[in-house]
């Protein structure tokens, strides 16, 4: 009665054999490596890159160990960190050869060791969270509320454009808040308006409200056009995340939505976490506005008379006031691009500027209609502004392609594309959540993570086999076999691992021991109760199977509903503590039995179970005996 | 090797009376703590800001207190971490400055008393962070209560569900008492560990119940008590086994698991000390004053073809 049939023990070596291979790539560790990649989407890497790799690498007299293309990057391995860093400044200086302007990212990293017959296999080690690997961690919210607002204020400049152009005359156009209103006096302008809005801003919600003296158009952003606006901007601010984490030559960074308005980003290994701060934490955006020419606003500019209606003042980076108007003619969301460089003609440098479709309309109509005015671009940081620079239109600019030029040095330049690109973000973000983990407290933690794990691991063990004997001996193999399980799965999911994680990793083996337990306390048992050994093992593992079952299922309630409602450290515990009951389940029921089948079942006249001492009461004094009907 | 040698049934239901008033003094002893004293709260759930420093020699808390108070703070908690070289401190949110600047202050503060201090952690929460974590907290811990009633009620019946939730939550309240009482830091991996330790000595119970399920089915002239007592003394080998293996696992996390681990693995041992009480003396007492009988649970023996019966094609 004790046999499984041939599949069952194919179905375990199978299982062995794959969790075997997947927890394998977790025991060769980590090599330091040199990881380039491509800082502009132009520039792609292929083979000759690697070649020049090589090349760099051979004449700075460094050897590699391992190196190769790897998705979007080359890395190259190396045997210490002392080569690591020769490496690093052969191939930035070899690279990168405008500091200013560099075209590819040259990143410190550590690469797992994992032979490439596993990596063929897809078999890669456990991704390690920052607190086990060092690093910054940043969860940044968006300010939706603040994206709304400045859709709103540019859909105003919009209307104001439209309803010019269309000669109907109205009594202005006020943003309050998120709304705006529209003030006509004649019902026949009213209407056309209203006609037009319909026509042209397919966003706005107008409710109308008429009077004696004149109709008030009240227009909000319509919810699906809001929840546009802030996917939108979500998407805006993780691409320019993207192109400022760039600038810092992180190797792997983590840049991911978190719900609906936040964004987590991940900088393992960063060491200078005051400048990733630095460039993360700039809430800026960007936007573009007439400066007010007007006699009063020149009055203003000079400090010689108040700034007028409509107009805003602020200081540029030299600390000169220039009044600018309140209308912003483009944001930083039509802004694709910001690139120094040098005026094709004058050799003077210049930045260059590339505009979305929609921006390259405005701002020809805009350039066209102020030529020899003034232009100021004005970045937001923290709700002060600050303007960046602010040229005056030579003639009308088409295409979308701009260029600032005109007493800049070329250090000015580059320092003002990276402020422009920098700036575009569609909506301001606040960090709300920040975590910053120094390198040597990443490898503490991972040793002792490990030594909590093996002590605790070694310590039931060995007591498992002196109570159990060879039964101890199996539940001790079945709780190796889960680890081995756990191990593996988690790196097939490619979980990230950390010290919660590992917490968990720890108290899924000491729970597991217990369906072991179980079942050699219900062998024990039957045992006592005078049944025959291969009938006590059928019988503990049947009537176990069911306790087994009710015990785990509870448990998984619990890590389910920490894995719904958890996050960051809660959700790494989660993880590992469910993946950890469900492979419990297999180590402990099928491939305990298997184990125990293949040891005693063959055996057709057994006479002892190797399981302990199987203690009798004299039978007379035991009360409510058990018996077997 | 056996630890065990019961020769007849203990009569645990005999006391059961007593050690109820036991557990309802300790359970009011708890709520009393937890609201006289409140839980102190880490800064995940508070927002603000902690910095983990580490000095080459063994540090002066005194002087980074000053080194601290001089920057405007006041009553921030400095303490060692770890080890008397490591220190910790916890600043409040500061309106106009972000985290970062507050943390640049700090450690150029410290810099400047010790050249050789070394930043080695900083962790910010903001505060709409830390309600959320509240919030979340307590779905997570309605989800798993209601999940395991249902669970239990679907599998037993209604008796043992109530009966495993109040002795659980028992345990829960009571590990919450503990940090209220000491103090000791309630962060995110102490709530985890609780909400782990809700599920995990949930098992306990259903190990007893079925038991108890069991031996109805079987032992048919047992009185409920006779019943229960017996379910109890046959397991409970098995329970103090699970329990001491579950046990050396977390007691070596709370000796080489660190400062980090050190409040999670304390969470996790309170919790399986009185995990191993509240299921034999709570659950199976309560289920007792709630009146369980044979006739509640044998029903589906009499259809005999109940796929979850766990004793369906199990007859030896």
């Amino acid at each position: 009665m004790n046999r499984y049939p041939i599949w069952k023990y194919l179905v375990i070596a199978v299982m062995l054999l794959i969790g075997s291979l997947y927890s394998l790539p977790n025991l060769f560790g980590e090599a330091p490596a040199v990881q380039l990649s491509s800082a502009k989407s132009t520039i792609k890497l292929d083979a000759s890159t690697l070649s020049k790799v090589e090349q760099v690498l051979k004449d700075a007299n460094l050897t590699v160990s391992q190196m190769g293309l790897e998705g979007h990057s080359i890395k190259a391995r190396f045997d210490s960190t002392d080569i690591q860093l020769k490496a690093r400044d052969a191939l930035e200086k070899a690279f990168n050869t405008n500091p200013a302007d560099p075209s590819h990212v040259v990143a410190l990293n550590l690469v797992p060791r994992t032979p490439t017959w596993l990596q063929a296999l897809h078999a890669n080690p456990m991704y390690l969270g920052l607190d086990l690997r060092g690093g910054v961690h940043f969860m940044l919210q968006v300010d939706m509320q603040g994206a709304l607002a400045k859709r709103a204020e540019t859909l105003a400049g919009d209307l104001r454009t439209a309803l010019r152009e269309k000669g109907i005359r109205h009594g202005g156009i006020q943003r309050n808040g998120q709304t705006l209103e529209l003030r006509v006096r004649e019902a026949a302008a009213a209407q056309s308006a209203q006609n037009l809005i319909a026509d042209q801003f397919p966003d706005l919600l107008a409710t109308v409200t008429a009077d004696a003296a004149e109709t008030r158009i009240t227009l909000a952003i319509k919810p699906e056009a809001a929840r546009k606006v802030q996917e939108q901007a979500l998407k805006q601010n993780i691409t320019t995340l993207n192109n400022r984490i760039n600038e810092l030559g992180v190797a792997e960074p983590v840049i991911q939505q978190q719900g609906l308005d936040r964004i987590v980003v991940q900088l393992p290994g960063v060491q200078d976490t005051a400048k990733a701060k630095d460039i993360l934490g700039r809430t800026a955006t960007l936007e573009l506005r007439m400066v007010d020419e007007s006699s009063e606003g020149r009055a203003a500019e000079t400090a010689a008379g108040p700034v007028p209606f409509g107009s805003e003042r602020h200081l540029d980076r030299n600390g000169q006031p220039v009044v600018t108007k309140r209308q912003v003619v483009l944001t930083g969301e039509n802004l694709t691009d910001a690139q120094a460089g040098f005026d094709s003609q004058t050799q003077e440098a210049a930045v260059h500027l590339t505009l979305d479709a929609k921006g390259a309309r405005i701002f020809r109509d805009v350039t066209r209609d102020n030529v020899g005015k003034r232009m100021a671009i004005l970045l937001f940081e923290k709700g002060k502004g600050e303007v960046v620079t602010a040229p005056v239109i030579r003639g009308e600019i088409g295409g979308g392609r701009v260029q600032i030029s005109g007493r800049m040095s070329t250090a000015e330049a580059s320092d003002t594309a990276l402020l422009l690109r920098a700036g575009s973000l569609a909506a301001p973000m606040d960090i709300i959540e920040e975590r910053t983990i120094g390198p040597s407290l990443g490898a503490e933690n991972i040793s002792k993570g490990f030594h909590s794990v093996a002590w605790g691991f070694a310590v039931i063990a060995v007591f498992m086999c002196v109570y159990y004997a060879m039964f101890g001996v199996f539940s001790s193999l079945a709780l190796a076999v889960n680890l081995i399980l756990l191990v593996a799965v988690l790196s097939m999911l490619q979980a990230t691992l950390t010290l919660p994680g590992i917490a968990a990793m720890a108290l899924a083996l000491g729970m597991a021991i217990d369906s072991n337990v179980l079942i050699n306390e219900r062998v024990r048992e039957e045992l006592r109760n005078g049944a025959s050994p291969q009938a006590a093992i059928h019988a503990g593992y049947e009537h176990a199977w069911a306790t087994i079952l009710d015990s785990n299922v509870t448990t998984l309630i619990a890590g389910v509903a920490l894995l719904l409602f958890g996050s960051g450290p809660v959700r790494g515990f989660a993880v590992v503590h469910c993946v950890g009951i469900l492979t419990s389940m297999f180590s402990a029921v099928l491939f305990s039995r298997g184990l125990v089948n293949l040891w005693y079942g063959r055996q057709k006249k057994l006479k002892t179970v190797s399981i302990g001492t199987v203690w009798k009461a004299s039978a007379t004094s035991q009360a409510p005996a058990a018996t077997q009907s | 090797m056996e630890f065990f040698r019961i020769k007849r049934d203990i009569p645990f239901m005999r006391h059961a009376l007593v050690l109820n008033a036991v557990s309802l003094v300790t359970f009011i002893a708890a709520v009393f703590f937890l609201f006289s004293r409140g839980l102190h709260l880490s800064v995940e759930f508070t927002g603000g800001t902690v910095i983990e420093v580490a000095y080459q020699e063994p540090a002066h808390i005194d002087e980074v207190r000053k080194a601290i108070e001089g920057l405007g703070y006041h009553d921030v908690p400095v303490q060692n971490f770890g080890t008397s070289r490591d220190v910790m401190m916890r600043l409040p949110v500061l309106q106009g400055q972000s985290s970062g600047q507050q943390t640049e202050a700090v450690v150029a503060a410290l810099k400047a008393q010790t050249p050789t201090v070394e930043l080695r952690r900083t962790e910010f929460v903001g505060p709409q962070i830390g309600k959320e974590l509240v919030s979340d907290g307590l779905t997570a811990l309605g989800l798993v209560i209601a999940g395991i009633m249902i669970y239990l009620a679907m599998r037993f019946e209604w008796k043992y569900a109530v009966s495993a939730i109040i002795a659980n939550l028992h345990d829960v309240i009571i590990i919450l008492g503990f940090f209220a009482f000491f103090q000791w830091e309630f962060s995110l991996a102490v709530l985890a560990a609780v909400l782990a330790v809700l599920g995990y000595s949930v098992n306990e119970s259903v190990v007893i119940f079925d038991r108890i399920r069991e031996t109805f089915r079987k032992q048919r002239k047992l009185t409920p008590v006779q019943v229960i007592d017996h379910a109890i003394t046959s397991t409970i080998s098995r329970t103090i086994i699970t329990h001491g293996s579950t046990q050396i696992m977390v007691l070596s996390m709370l000796l080489f698991g660190g400062p980090t681990l050190f409040y999670f693995a304390l969470a996790l041992t309170i919790g399986i000390l009185f995990g191993i009480y509240s299921s034999v003396f709570v659950a199976a007492a309560i289920a007792m004053w709630l009146g369980i009988r044979r006739e509640d649970l044998i029903k589906t023996d009499k259809r005999g073809t109940n796929p979850d019966d766990p004793n369906h094609g199990a007859a030896v």
